[in-house]
């Protein structure tokens, strides 16, 4: 068994309306400096050794992430 | 004999109800479907409604689209199945890779719930055949994951090729890309859209009965002629 992550976020191109707001109340915390934010899904899977790395790419290429508007990156 | 359409219930699936009250009001046979069953029971079309299914979670459509409903679904699209997707449907068709992009969160983060004013851009479509090109309808939009995203190549031949169905008028309400409110198909049996018509077919009730006409097209019914 082994922990694999999966993050996921809008493509660069995708507006984040999410992002922009969590940037608008960094404003209102006081912190200035930080112009923009991308904010995405972070899973967490535990996986048995037998599950190779086409399988993970399957998983997250189809459930996890929609492509179309979303990337994904697997960490093992 | 009336034309028998399905209506899939999902848990957490809000407007079946109103969906198959739409399609009774039009002269059609309404059989409900469960999300569980594999069968859908010889009907002639089949609606995807409105609703939160399987609570949105992960992405809206994105659990629903794997339901063993929507197997059988998707193979009888592939086939010529007429399936009109609404608002949470037409989020589980684009999910189900029947209808090309994606909806996202509203561009200013707000649910929208209005009566919309819509321009209908194609009518080869079995649940638009009833308008004309260029009319104008007034239909309610409720949504808060409703702006429609492609790439450019792909809104690209949407447009060169007649599939965009109905375009938001006035202001924009959620970002919608080119402003779209619904697409089909390249057949044109799959439609999706945004707003609700099945909330716009009888004056009591909606902004008018400008949505009846999508139920009316499928089922072929003289509006005149039905007994209410």
């Amino acid at each position: 068994m082994a922990r694999v992550v999966v993050d996921v976020v809008l493509k660069p191109e995708i507006l984040d309306p999410q992002g922009q707001a969590i940037v608008g109340a960094l404003d209102r915390l006081g912190i200035a400096g930080v112009s923009d934010v991308r904010q995405g899904k972070h899973f967490e899977l535990e996986v048995e050794d037998s599950v190779d790395d086409d399988a993970l790419t399957e998983l997250a290429d189809t459930l996890l992430a929609n492509p179309v508007i979303e990337n994904f990156t697997i960490h093992r | 004999m009336p034309v028998r359409v399905g209506v899939v219930s999902f848990p957490g699936s809000l407007d079946d109800r109103d969906a198959m009250r739409a399609v009774r009001l039009a002269g059609g046979d309404a059989v409900p479907l469960w999300h569980a069953d594999a069968a859908l029971n010889d009907v002639a079309a089949v609606i995807l409604p409105g609703g939160f299914s399987y609570g949105d979670y992960l992405r809206c459509g994105a659990i629903a689209r794997f339901s063993p409903v929507m197997a059988a679904v998707i193979d009888a699209a592939r086939d010529g199945l007429p399936v009109l997707g609404i608002c949470n449907g037409f989020q589980v068709l684009c999910e189900a890779h029947l209808l090309p992009g994606a909806l996202i969160r509203n561009r200013l983060r707000k649910f929208v719930c209005k009566q919309q004013r819509l321009r209908v851009e194609s009518t080869a479509s079995p649940w638009t055949a009833g308008y004309r090109e260029g009319e104008e309808l007034v239909i309610p939009l409720k949504s808060g994951e409703g702006a429609y995203v492609a790439d450019e190549r792909t809104l690209d031949d949407l447009e060169a090729t007649g599939r965009v169905v109905v375009r938001y008028l006035e202001e924009n309400p959620n970002g919608s890309y080119r402003n779209i409110a619904g697409i089909r198909n390249e057949a044109g049996n799959v439609l999706g859209l945004m707003p609700h018509p099945e909330h716009a077919v009888e004056a009591l009730t909606g902004p008018g009965t400008d949505g009846l006409r999508f139920f009316l097209s499928l089922t072929g019914a003289d509006a005149a002629g039905l007994q209410r």
